[in-house]
């Protein structure tokens, strides 16, 4: 069985350069646009950075993972077609993408360049998967967050690429990339802006003693004087289901796995992604240095279940739908 | 001029889980009743619903003697070994019937032979859109999130026949967690089909008694129902004839009639708005994703 790959995200410059030191295999970035899920204000990347990155992380051993992973605008569809272009001259070793017209681009234009299918295609299944193989020449897929790990495991007996699956940080519970509860209620979404429940749509209101968070003029979420307030994304607030007032979709929880790591390599997946471009340089440290660590024991044969809470949103774990419990 | 060109309205998958009698009987109704064109027949949502259901043939003999065209729509997320046995199954139809797909293994099954794509494929440019008509699809229907600038530029170079939801819940999302189940605490494997008692599906509100969302088993809905009747005309200018209306338990038989009568300028705007307004008594509207806003928005009147 070979080691799990460590894939990092790299909001900045200075987070690639961290998680490349703290023992990073792979770290993901986007350009400084809408071509990438993580479009927010402060992060990403410039053509010229990107080209900085590449040569720290290559002297250090670590891949550079572009994500191209929105979906490009009709009738506009060129920041799209630069942001794979320059993928591809600047040699970058693998793109991540969605978008079916930009996969049929990227190969029929630059042949050379490495496919990665991203969450954001929601490819759940062998036939799916197999499909943008047979298309596209795609090498590895990053499966959604929505499968067990028995769904995992018979993947990965029907498909001849590499899978990689999130290990830590936020959990979406939806099917990625079919989600609009962002743009109904926002107007921007992860597809087409790259964004989810966008800071500039959130105000917190103080209302008695309760705090509550606002997303676009709706509450997300209300908390009492000894609850920890959390970000407003959409679907991790409370909200009210006839009498029932509960985290109907998902809890303000984050997604670790480090405890399931022998699973996960027995279910035959090769490499761990970490959620969190838009998080800070002290959290990449932390958590990288945690999984690698993590990810060393797993392949000595070792459990090694790392606590976290303290990285955690809300201060909760979970295994996602990984277990079917979570169902 | 393309005013000419022939418009033709369809009636989208049952997103909800009614019984097999009230669904036999609306299909019927529509068969008998409504001026539609196309009907779209289907468990899109959850393949456990299925359990029992035996109307489908009967429901595809009554709406093919009635004239309409049957569509036989797809699972929107596949996941495990029944969900692809479903699939395969529909596929296996795709010489009979013309089937369509909502998931990409769906859509590599019937790549290089004559299909429908469905809302929840995603096609939010030129590209992508090539990419389904070459592999065979004729019939495309958009994701609901699309603005009408995306609509036109894809109207200009497509081939295939382009169709958009201009009725009904607005589908956001889907997951492999059974919200339903959850809200009345039980797990999916012993879910009770409990999303039977919520024909339109479940209210979702915040905490401060906003109307949000709704939920429909494995699904999330809009709160809003769309309705793109002061559209119409600018669609069909740009280009796009096909529209959809997802079904409801109201009288869809009225509501498909006032789409069409419209269409067909027999009815004004007002009146045609003033049949969906009684009919859905205090519901609310939306067209915000056409305008580029927000999709909860109602901009105009």
């Amino acid at each position: 069985m070979t080691k799990l790959e460590l894939v990092c995200p790299a909001g900045t410059p200075a987070a690639l350069r961290i998680a490349v030191d703290m023992g990073a295999d792979a770290v993901y970035m986007g350009f400084r646009d809408e071509t990438n899920a993580r479009n927010f204000p402060g992060l990403n990347f410039s053509v010229e950075e990107l080209a900085e990155a590449l040569d720290y992380a290559h002297a250090r051993g670590a891949k550079v993972l572009l994500a191209v992973n929105t979906y490009a605008k009709a009738g506009n569809g060129e920041p799209w077609i630069q942001a794979v272009d320059n993928a591809a001259r600047l040699k970058v070793d693998a793109i991540i993408m969605a978008d079916i017209g930009l996969l049929a681009y990227a190969k029929e234009a630059h042949p050379d360049l490495r496919l990665h299918l991203s969450v954001q295609a929601s490819a759940s299944n062998p036939a799916a998967i197999n499909h943008y193989v047979r298309e596209f020449g795609i090498r590895r897929v990053v499966l959604p967050r929505v499968l067990t790990l028995p769904e995992i495991r018979r993947i990965n007996e029907r498909i001849d690429i590499k899978t990689e699956v999130f290990a830590f940080g936020g959990m979406c519970p939806m099917a990625e990339g079919r989600c609009s509860l962002s743009s109904y209620i926002t107007g921007k979404s992860p597809n087409m802006n790259g964004v989810c429940s966008p800071a500039s749509h959130v105000t917190y209101v103080q209302s008695g003693t309760d705090l509550k968070t606002n997303l676009a003029g709706f509450t997300i979420n209300r908390f009492g004087p000894n609850e920890q307030a959390g970000y407003p994304t959409l679907c991790k607030g409370r909200f009210a289901v006839g009498d029932e007032v509960g985290y109907l979709f998902e809890e303000p929880t984050s997604l670790n796995v480090t405890g399931i790591l022998p699973e996960l390599m027995d279910a035959g997946v090769s490499a761990l992604k970490i959620e969190g471009r838009q998080r800070s340089k002290a959290y990449v440290r932390e958590v990288v240095r945690n999984f690698r660590a993590a990810i060393d024991a797993a392949a000595r044969g070792e459990r090694l279940q790392i606590n976290m809470d303290g990285l955690s949103e809300g201060g909760q774990n979970t295994t996602g739908a990984y277990e079917k419990k979570w169902m | 001029m393309d005013v000419m060109h022939k418009t033709s309205l369809s009636l989208g998958p049952l997103l909800f889980n009614w019984d097999g009698d009230k669904t036999r009987d609306f299909y019927f109704a529509i068969a008998d009743e409504a001026p539609v064109d196309h009907v779209y027949l289907g468990e899109v949502v959850c393949a456990k619903r299925l359990a029992g259901k035996d109307y489908m043939p009967e429901v595809i003999e009554r709406l093919e003697r009635a004239g309409k065209t049957v569509i036989l729509s797809g699972l929107m997320l596949v996941l495990d070994d029944r969900d692809m046995a479903m699939t395969n199954d529909l596929a296996s139809m795709g010489r009979d019937y013309l089937v369509e797909a909502n998931d990409m293994s769906l859509v590599s099954l019937l790549h290089g032979q004559n299909h429908a794509i469905g809302p929840f494929i995603n096609i939010y440019n030129e590209a992508s859109l090539k990419y389904y008509e070459d592999g065979g699809a004729s019939r495309i229907s958009l994701p609901p999130e699309l603005p009408a600038a995306s609509l036109r530029a894809l109207a200009r170079t497509a081939t295939a026949a382009l169709e958009v939801q201009v009725f009904g819940r607005l589908p956001l999302a889907i997951s492999a967690r059974c919200y339903h189940a959850r809200a009345h605490k039980l797990h999916k494997d012993g879910c009770q089909y409990i999303c039977d008692r919520d024909p339109d599906g479940r209210a979702v509100d915040t905490m401060d008694g906003q109307p949000f969302l709704a939920i429909n088993g494995l699904q999330t809905l809009s709160h809003s129902y769309i309705n793109l009747l002061a559209e119409l005309p600018e669609l069909k200018e740009m280009g796009i004839h096909n529209f959809r209306l997802s079904p409801h338990d109201v009288d869809m038989v009225r509501i498909c009639t006032s789409f069409r009568d419209r269409l067909d300028n027999k009815i004004d705007l007002t009146e045609a708005n003033d049949i969906l307004e009684t009919e859905m008594f205090a519901m609310e509207f939306s067209n915000g994703y056409y305008h580029g806003e927000a999709g909860r928005m109602q901009i105009g009147n």
